[in-house]
């Protein structure tokens, strides 16, 4: 049950075949039971349990809330929720506890969806590997799975496990690996340069970035207000477009969300891709890139060229500017989004107060950690008025250059473009702590980024395994605000590519070596 | 031009410095709620009592702006013959401070809701105060913008006490163009302005509130120069002060100068007991603002009857073209009606636009008697509004209503009572006991006598007990006339008509 789709387990609540109460306490067993992955941050049992009663009540009188209704979803640390701990994995936000949701925390619950936990991430958001928060590094799912144990050769785990385990990708490394290893069925995360694209490729999961307007950011703990958008973590493209219809539309609390109805939809099942056009930017073919992930690129190129579909190759050309350019932007919102934390409102106050102003200073150095730090101070670099033209303004125009190649491409004809997701697929935590965050972040963001520059919608789909028996995922970019044309085709993609599913014996086993728990949940 | 000035120009006449007065402005706007989130707006509420989740910056909140505000910034654009922008944008401008929880505060920057406007002026120059000299100051730009709370510091605790309650409240910033030369003319610009701003409600503009905070800008140099270096005087709250404030600066900074010092571009403060400028604690010296697009405000987009897009209505988006038809009349264009309209003097109609309520005073006056307004005028202004002033009081809370001074008017216009008696009703009125002039006039016998051979005989008595004066009006000396007027004015408590008793009183000498 816990392994199904949203869309089946919302029909076997439907049914009667399974209560909410019953499926609530199941995610949370298994969250127990998982909890060396250190996905969540925060568990609301209590309030959980309280929700799927209510939905439980609510299935009894037949007036259930939709599809959401009784279904347990995570929700990434950054994201405003009234009375629970939202921390952004920072020492600056620990303890407080937002007196709002966030709209589409709201937009979650009025559903009846159960809000199962707070899900871990880099602080503030600020990485790609989910390392880098107060709460530690979130552990990837596949490193525990039977495919990657058995490519890997390693029969000796419990020797090795504390080296071997693998990055789950970032920022939203929590809410993917909680879809990844079934404790919930749908998760938020946020998507400013690949946060949700990114862990989804490593975890093996669905990630939807939507196209900037379309999804109210209020109550998103802001890294770039231009370019953060809340994204959807699920295990299937129809997952994805449901949580999307629940969650798209107009809010009156974000004046950059567009005025425009926009109507829920749900995916064809018969779907013919012969009337696409899919682009293969060339520009994304660069020497970062494993030979594996090519190949499977390829193989997808291949496989729309197949179904008749018209692939070719198109160019981005600004594509190489973009990293640089978004690294600037990104730090100097970032500057400016923490200038409001000062220990004055809300979260960290130093013990020093001497001056208001040494108050500032020790607030945010204890508060902080390097990344954030380091953003701020290039942020305000960037920004001093000495700067501003030669970085700020320049970077605007990169920007504009980068949002424009896309809109040529598209008004070439071309419906969705296909990229990989990430350079590799994951790798040992070991490995990735070698080099520093903001290293980290260029090579891994090198895909995704454009299209939070361009404020396009993107997916990440699983495609395939690689020799190692990990995910890698493939990139579908889409014209602005035809989320129903990129998910058509993504569904399509999806069920050719007919990844595998977890294999979590392993992890189970793995669990219960560490807790001694017996548990028999897959049955 | 002050006497400061002008003393100073009587020594240093050979180069004579010029001093150059530009200002900026800031205008709480009137309006329910705040510029970017829902609280209310309040000038006294108990301390953090208006203060919504985003004007207390907690993360996630975002800005949405109040439609009300660019309204008014608009309507107060029009006024001032601004060119409105139809796009305007929106910035951040960073600096720590613990009133401005967001450690920026938005504003507008870059390109502003409108600009190049003019203002005209006038104010009173001469012995008299009675000649009018009329001016214009540019307007540079009006921009909106957040205030900021108030920090209340408690030095003997060493805390400081932050209220949020004006934390986002709307503000317009006004900046004008330095075409003033003196703290007169900055006070009378400032004047007209406010007296726009609470013409077309935009501001409330109460300066002793804080919705209307000015900061001067004050250079000298010798004509033909280069601009002085300036500094700002800033939060200046009364028009009194203003003047002081920058008379003080300018002649302070002549005084520098002639002494062989430098001005340094800083910012000083009025101590208003002092009456003097100081330089303020600044320090963190020179800002970098680092000055940044705000990215949650999609630029704002004004339309007129043109670009108005088809099937949007007016409620959806602001029209300039709505807007300009339903601008009141302003108060250079109520002064000229005034004039044109009673006859009466130019300064008395700066002096009813002045006073608060009491065109509006003038008028019902006006509408209610027989009276000549140019005689109602003199009334109204000399009489009324100098017992106001006499007993602190503004024209709303006169103890004498309109219609209780038109029927007092209307008593001494049919000759019931003599000006004088008028006057002694009118001070009685000011007490405000609740009594008609004409009970006053009944109680304290004040009528005129109407009655003709009474007044007849009164005047033969008077006559006969004074025939010394008669004899000598006979031979010739005709002052002394006035002598029986008075004696009969004595004799009758001064209610009779001072005209037809000097007619009886030259009757009976003749004959």
């Amino acid at each position: 049950m816990l392994r199904a789709a949203l869309r089946e387990v919302s029909t076997a609540l439907k049914e009667g075949r399974v209560s909410p109460t019953e499926l609530c306490q199941r995610c949370l067993s298994l969250i127990k039971t998982t909890k060396f992955l250190n996905a969540y941050i925060t568990v609301t049992e209590d309030t959980a349990l309280r929700q799927a009663e209510e939905s439980e009540k609510r299935y009894r009188r037949g007036q259930s809330l939709g599809d959401l209704d009784g279904i347990p979803v995570a929700v990434k640390d950054n994201f405003s929720t009234a009375g629970i701990e939202t921390t952004c994995a920072s020492n600056m936000l620990k303890g407080y506890i937002p007196p709002y949701n966030a709209t589409v925390v709201q937009k979650l619950l009025d559903q009846g969806a159960v809000l199962i936990g707070k899900t871990n991430l880099d602080e503030f958001a600020m990485g790609s590997g989910s390392t880098d928060g107060i709460f530690g590094p979130v552990r990837n799912p596949w490193s525990y799975s039977r495919q990657y144990k058995e490519k890997c050769g390693q029969n000796s785990r419990l020797e090795n496990e504390d080296s071997s385990w693998l990055i789950a990708g970032g920022s939203s490394g929590g809410s993917a690996a909680a879809v990844s290893s079934f404790t919930c069925f749908a998760a938020l995360g946020s998507d400013t340069g690949g946060s949700t694209r990114n862990p989804a490729a490593h975890c093996g999961v669905v990630g939807l970035k939507p196209t900037y307007g379309l999804v109210s950011r209020h109550g998103l703990i802001p890294l770039v207000n231009s370019m953060d958008v809340p994204g959807i973590l699920t295990r299937c493209v129809d997952d994805a477009a449901t949580v999307l219809g629940v969650l798209a539309g107009h809010d009156p609390k974000d004046s950059t969300t567009v005025q425009d109805p926009f109507n829920p939809f749900e995916l064809p099942s018969v779907i013919d891709v012969s009337k696409f056009c899919i682009g293969i930017p060339k520009e994304y073919h660069i020497p970062g890139l494993s030979s594996e992930t090519l190949a499977v690129w390829s193989k997808a190129a291949d496989l729309f060229e197949n179904a008749g579909a018209r692939v070719i190759e198109v160019s981005l050309p600004h594509t190489c500017y973009s990293i640089v350019c978004y690294h600037v932007l990104c730090t100097a919102e970032v500057a400016s989004n923490m200038a409001r934390f000062d220990g004055l409102e809300y979260g960290h106050r130093s013990n020093i107060d001497k001056s208001t102003e040494s108050m500032y200073a020790a607030t945010r150095r204890e508060g902080f950690n390097d990344v954030v730090r380091g953003r701020i101070l290039s942020g305000n670099y960037f920004l001093l008025k000495q700067n501003y033209e030669k970085y700020f303004i320049k970077a605007q125009k990169v920007r504009r250059l980068i949002a424009n190649d896309f809109v040529n491409v598209f008004n070439s004809g071309v419906d969705v473009l296909l990229t990989p997701t990430t350079l590799r697929d994951a790798v040992p935590y070991v490995e990735f702590i070698k080099e520093d965050n903001r290293t980290r972040s260029a090579q891994d963001d090198i895909f995704t980024q454009a299209a939070n520059m361009s404020g396009l919608p993107a997916v990440s789909i699983p495609t395939a395994l690689s020799e190692k028996g990990l995910p890698i995922g493939l990139q579908f970019v889409g014209h602005a605000f035809q989320e129903l044309q990129l998910l058509t085709v993504a569904k399509w993609f999806e069920k050719q590519a007919k990844f595998p599913i977890l294999q979590l014996q392993e992890m189970l086993d793995h669990a219960d070596a560490l807790s001694h728990q017996k548990i028999s949940l897959f049955s | 031009m002050h006497t400061n000035y002008m003393l100073f120009l009587l020594f240093f006449s050979v180069a004579p410095w010029r001093p150059v007065v530009g200002l900026e402005i800031h205008a709480q706007i009137n309006s329910n709620s705040k510029i970017f989130s829902g609280s209310q707006v309040q000038f006294i509420a108990p301390p953090n009592s208006l203060v919504s989740f985003f004007d207390a910056s907690l993360p996630g909140t975002l800005p949405v702006l109040n439609r009300r505000c660019v309204e008014a910034a608009v309507m107060t654009g029009l006024a001032l013959s601004c060119s409105i922008n139809k796009k305007s944008l929106f910035d951040r401008k960073h600096y720590f401070y613990a009133d401005l929880p967001a450690g920026y505060q938005i504003t507008q920057q870059r390109l502003p809701i409108a600009v190049n406007g003019n203002l005209s002026y006038t104010f009173c120059v001469g012995a008299k105060q009675s000649q009018l000299v009329t001016k214009n100051v540019r307007i540079k730009r009006i921009q909106l913008e957040q205030d900021s709370g108030k920090s209340l510091h408690n030095d003997a605790r060493s805390q400081t006490l932050i209220d949020l309650n004006r934390a986002g409240v709307g503000l317009m910033e006004v900046v004008m163009e330095p075409d003033m030369c003196c703290g007169v003319e900055a006070a009378a610009a400032v004047r007209e302005l406010q007296l726009i701003l609470q013409t077309l409600g935009s501001s409330q503009a109460i300066m002793a509130e804080g919705q209307l905070r000015v900061d001067a800008n004050v250079s000298v140099h010798h004509p033909g120069e280069p601009y002085g270096v300036r500094t700002e005087v800033k939060n200046i709250n009364s028009l009194r002060f203003l003047a002081k404030a920058v008379d003080y600066e300018i002649q302070r900074q002549i005084e520098e100068l002639e002494n062989g010092g430098t001005i340094l571009n800083e910012t000083r403060t009025f101590d208003y007991k002092l009456g003097c400028t100081i330089p303020m604690r600044d320090k963190e010296g020179k800002q970098d603002y680092r000055f940044m697009p705000e990215p949650n405000l999609p630029p704002l987009i004004l339309y007129d009857a043109k670009s108005l897009p088809a099937n949007i209505g007016d409620q959806q988006v602001v029209n300039i073209d709505w807007i300009q038809e339903r601008l009141p009349d302003l108060p250079s264009v109520k002064r000229v009606r005034l004039v044109e309209q009673y006859g009466i003097l130019p300064e008395h109609s700066f002096t009813l636009l002045n006073e608060d309520g009491l065109m509006e005073f003038f008028e019902d006056v006006v509408r209610e008697t027989q009276m000549n307004p140019k005689k109602v005028i003199g009334w109204v202004i000399s009489e009324l509004l100098g017992h106001l002033k006499q007993y602190d009081l503004t024209v709303k809370e006169s103890p004498v209503n309109s219609l209780s001074l038109a029927d007092l008017l209307n008593l001494l216009e049919r000759r019931v009572i003599s000006s004088s008696a008028a006057k002694q009703v009118l001070k009685e009125l000011c007490k405000g006991e609740g009594k008609t002039p004409l009970q006053m006039v009944k109680e304290k016998q004040l009528e005129l006598i109407q009655n003709q051979s009474e007044l007849d005989q009164i005047c033969q008595a008077v006559m006969e007990r004074h025939q010394e004066e008669v004899m000598e009006i006979k031979a010739g000396n005709r002052k002394v006339l006035n002598k029986l007027i008075g004696l009969v004015q004595r004799a009758t408590e001064r209610r009779a008509d001072p005209i037809l008793v000097k007619q009886i009183l030259e009757k009976k000498l003749s004959q």
